[in-house]
């Protein structure tokens, strides 16, 4: 029995693992963006299912209800989706920036051009 | 799902799309969790903004990526360690949606029991968001401008002075898309401005008209072009917006230390607690919004700006 | 005013950020900015005052109380690390103005000086807060903020070194906040005091153990602990000189205070030592820090990017001490964290000046700097030494403590093997020296001055602050000491 009552917080790692994946294992520097953008929000679904109670609405007070989800996570969370957003909009201007000066924004060209350089100023 | 889809497609254009839908499920998700301003940020934000950068960084960087993985075993292994690591530690997680997990049964009650009395605005989130846990809101919101100063920091310099040349403003041509977006533009606005007040009743709030207000600017931009906007929308002044919206934050701190309070204590504003309460929150919501709206507006521009001088050197 | 010093300590860089932005002129945010860090600095000193009379300051924020709301809680331990990262920036502040000229153009100084804020704003917040989730917040702004500065070096590889440390960080961060929250899945509070109390109940489960380690791993990316330190060489080598300074000295100290937070006072003592290997972790890692680290950087001929691979091991030492898990080891790696960033602050600003007259640090134009610019290699062989832990400098002392600890519990192995990273430590510094002192300059080097004194003054106020806590260490051992007590007092 427990073991299905865990199953939600399964899917989450599983979607969790796949962003990390992204982020470790991709060579492009938008598409690590991307990546890390999937890791982010998969971990604010799991704050989010921390916070659903069974039978419970949302939490905006009403004479109707009885049980109401837990709010804080929910504040939490909005939280870090700015987080989240301006991480993104600060990594995405530098990957415009680095296009700019490198010509590419492959991981392993940057490395090859960056380990010329060093060649070149001995 | 989407996400392991994304992992496979080399299609960077098809990514970004992937992502976000990715997005809007989870927003979809949130709605099913109860988490209605979780789930309307997130649209916004996740699916829209977000998706917008990456679609405007796209165009600089290019479209496709390079095949090649990097030590995809080793990565595969370290995530797979991460992995277990997660499934062990739910093995002795509270069930899901059970009403008596800690979570549910320590700090949250009093929120949801007390939030009446205290603040009087029947949206909880809205609540905690703007009372109880107001510092951390402030943070995310200095968040957003230290965003806004990187962004700028590292684009807005020009290498090369802009060419007076316009370049062809993409969508200009198409008469019925600008009628028609005229036409809902003010609505959008309109719209901004009914989630900012309405925030403690409804869904929503300072982000939330925040994100709308600046997709109605950047929906102008799309249509009319960057520079068509930059004269409509005058950026030293979004630039000084955009910190009066964290002072404007701070302030109301300060105010309430000056009447005796500790820092960002509404309660001391006014001579009824509430109505304090009921001040402060909309002065903050306030300084969240303009902050938020300014701060897309310019990270949009600032990206979008820089797509003219891109394509003017490499062509 | 005095019960709001907790507050104002936080609210002064924050509100001068948006200021700064109003303002424009880089030439008057510079002296904005060094006014609201002096401010900030005399609130640090006050707030130690406090905390010595009234013991713990609690300060609920919203009037609202913990754990309900969020509220700042000040002791011994972060009033001493306020004061020092307030006093290290306080002091860089003063050589940014000439070296920023030389650096970057002057429309972009004042971007500089706002991100130089809000990452002081950001560390000072996670100093002062009890609350696990701001700490997430607060994080996020001192990251933001350092990734801009480092961004703005001259160098391009200053932004592929940004990127990197970004995708680091952010994977350290969304690691925390998975960490976090899996603890108020637990526990149902975010507050750090009324977390240690309510983790006791659940503290043989799998998930707080897991939130542990995902907590400690995010940190670790955080601190660069090798071998998560990837990041840091070139973050530091290619970052614009002032902001190297202030995020050697400071960043990754505030780091190790987040993990001596939680692993003493939120999860205990008794949590962290015994139910988990963690003396065997952070030992064993330490030492491969401390070992690898010198190797690699005897190796270097970029010298920030040298004295970057020296912190990492630098990094290891402290870590070490924390890992041996008895009071003096703790003493050890306090005293270090000040020690370290007072050696780091004395050679960074040094190699700041040399940036200022050279235009870089490439070891081969240190040739016969040691006759044209005497002051500022002086500084530089000065921090050296003390990173080697020659006697009279601060590096003695801990280092000092850091055997007798070892030695405690009978480890001399452990100990030998630090003195090895000493000896390392000699054949880096030598390798400065020799080339500084004992070669003759290149044709084209033959005029160098000394550096400006904007930026030697400062310099030389760290090494004088070298020597003057290297001999009397009643100040920063004594309030170590206290401090080490303090954090095995919170556990029985």
């Amino acid at each position: 029995m427990n073991f299905l009552e865990q199953y939600n917080y399964w899917i989450v790692i599983l979607l969790m693992m796949s962003g990390f994946y992204i982020v470790i294992a991709h060579g492009n520097l938008v598409k690590k963006l991307m990546g890390l953008t999937i890791f982010q929000t998969s971990v604010f679904i799991l704050y989010i299912s921390i916070s659903k109670v069974i039978g419970g609405t949302a939490p905006i007070l009403d004479d109707q209800y009885e049980v109401y989800t837990n709010p804080l996570p929910h504040v939490l969370i909005l939280t870090a989706i700015v987080v989240g957003v301006a991480t993104t909009a600060l990594g995405l201007a530098l990957a415009v920036r680095i296009k700019e000066a490198y010509g590419t924004v492959e991981e392993d060209v940057i490395q090859e051009k960056d380990l010329q350089q060093e060649g070149s100023t001995e | 799902m989407t996400a392991l889809s994304l992992a496979f497609t080399k299609d960077l254009f098809a990514s970004v799309m992937l992502t976000g839908i990715y997005s809007l499920l989870s927003a979809g998700f949130f709605v099913l969790m109860d988490a209605v301003d979780v789930a309307f940020t997130e649209a916004a934000v996740g699916a829209g903004i977000s998706t917008i950068l990456m679609l405007t960084t796209l165009t600089m960087t290019g479209r496709f990526e390079n095949r090649k993985l990097h030590h995809p075993k080793i990565a595969l292994s370290v995530v797979i360690v991460t992995g277990i690591m997660l499934v062990m530690g739910t093995v002795d997680m509270p069930a899901f949606g059970s009403p008596s997990a800690p979570a549910q049964t320590h700090v949250a009650p009093y929120y949801i029991q007390q939030s009446a009395q205290d603040i009087d605005i029947p949206n909880i989130v809205t609540s905690v968001l703007a009372s109880y846990r107001g510092f951390d809101t402030f943070g995310e919101v200095v968040v957003v401008f230290t965003a806004v100063i990187g962004v700028l920091a590292l684009l807005e310099f020009a290498r090369v002075e802009r060419a007076d040349s316009e370049k062809p403003v993409p969508m200009l041509q198409h008469k019925i898309l600008r009628i028609v977006s005229k036409i809902l533009i003010p609505p959008i606005m309109l719209f901004a401005l009914y989630v900012q007040f309405h925030g403690e009743y409804s869904p929503g709030g300072g982000f939330q008209a925040g994100v709308i207000f600046a997709s109605s600017i950047i929906l102008y931009a799309m249509l009319f072009g960057i520079e068509q906007t930059r004269k409509a929308v005058s950026v030293p002044v979004v630039k000084v917006l955009s910190a009066l919206g964290v002072l404007i934050y701070g302030s109301v701190g300060i105010a309430s230390m000056l009447n005796g309070g500790t820092y960002l204590n509404y309660s001391v504003l006014a001579e009824n607690d509430v109505t304090g309460q009921h001040i402060g929150i909309i002065v903050i919501e306030l300084g969240v919004g303009i902050t938020v709206a300014t701060a897309m507006i310019l990270i949009f521009l600032t990206f979008a700006r820089r797509i003219g001088k891109t394509e003017e050197e490499t062509a | 005013m005095i019960q709001h010093l907790p507050i104002l300590q936080v609210i002064i860089p924050l509100l001068a950020a948006p200021i700064c932005f109003i303002l424009r002129e880089a030439k008057l945010v510079r002296w904005f900015v060094l006014l609201a860090n002096i401010m900030a600095f005399v609130v640090s000193i006050m707030l130690l005052q406090q905390v010595n009379v009234h013991g713990t300051l609690v300060y609920t924020l919203g009037g609202w109380e913990a754990p309900i709301g969020i509220e700042y809680r000040i002791d011994e331990l972060n009033a001493y690390l306020l004061i020092l990262v307030t006093s290290i920036s306080t002091v860089t502040l003063m050589a940014a103005g000439s070296s920023l000229n030389k650096e970057m153009k002057e429309s972009k100084q004042t971007y500089f000086y706002i991100a130089y804020m809000l990452c002081l704003t950001g560390l000072l917040g996670i100093l002062a807060t009890g609350d696990a989730f701001n700490v997430f917040v607060f994080l996020e702004i001192s990251s933001l903020a350092s990734y801009t500065m480092i961004a703005m070096g001259n160098d391009r590889r200053s932004l592929w070194a940004s990127y990197q440390y970004l995708i680091m960080g952010t994977i350290g961060a969304t690691f925390i906040l998975i960490g976090i929250g899996l603890m108020y899945m637990m526990t149902g509070t975010l507050n750090m005091h009324d977390l240690a109390e309510r983790l006791v109940e659940v503290e043989q489960t799998k998930t707080v153990f897991t939130a542990f380690a995902f907590f400690l791993v995010g940190v670790c990316l955080k601190l660069a602990l090798f071998p998560l330190h990837l990041w840091l060489p070139n973050a530091y080598a290619y970052a614009p000189s002032i902001a190297t300074v202030f995020l050697a000295a400071t960043a990754t100290k505030v780091a190790i205070y987040i993990l001596l937070r939680f692993i003493f006072s939120v999860y205990g003592f008794e949590f962290s030592f015994s139910h988990l290997p963690l003396t065997e972790i952070l030992v064993s890692l330490g030492l491969v820090g401390i070992i690898a680290a010198s190797i690699v950087a005897i190796y270097q001929t970029n010298v920030k990017r040298l004295f970057a691979y020296s912190s990492v091991s630098q990094i290891g030492y402290m870590i070490l001490g924390l890992g041996i898990g008895n009071k003096t080891g703790l003493t050890a790696t306090l005293l270090h964290l000040f020690n370290h960033a007072l050696m780091k602050s004395a050679i960074f600003l040094a190699l700041a000046g040399v940036v200022y007259r050279i235009g870089n640090v490439n070891i081969k134009n240190f040739a016969g700097l040691g006759r044209q610019m005497p002051w500022t290699m002086a500084a530089i062989v000065i921090g050296g030494l003390s990173l080697i832990g020659v006697p009279l400098t601060v590096g003695f002392v801990s280092k000092w403590y850091l055997v007798l600890a070892l030695l405690e519990n009978g480890w001399w192995p452990i100990a030998v093997l630090v003195l090895v990273g000493s000896l390392l430590a000699i054949a880096y510094i030598w390798r400065i020296v020799e080339v500084a002192y004992f070669k003759a300059p290149l044709q084209n080097n033959q005029s160098h001055k000394e550096a400006p004194p904007a930026i030697l003054i400062p310099a030389w106020i760290f090494v004088i602050a070298n020597f003057y806590f290297g001999i009397d260490t009643s100040f920063t051992a004594g309030l170590s000491e206290r401090t080490a007590e303090l954090l095995f007092g919170v556990v029985k």
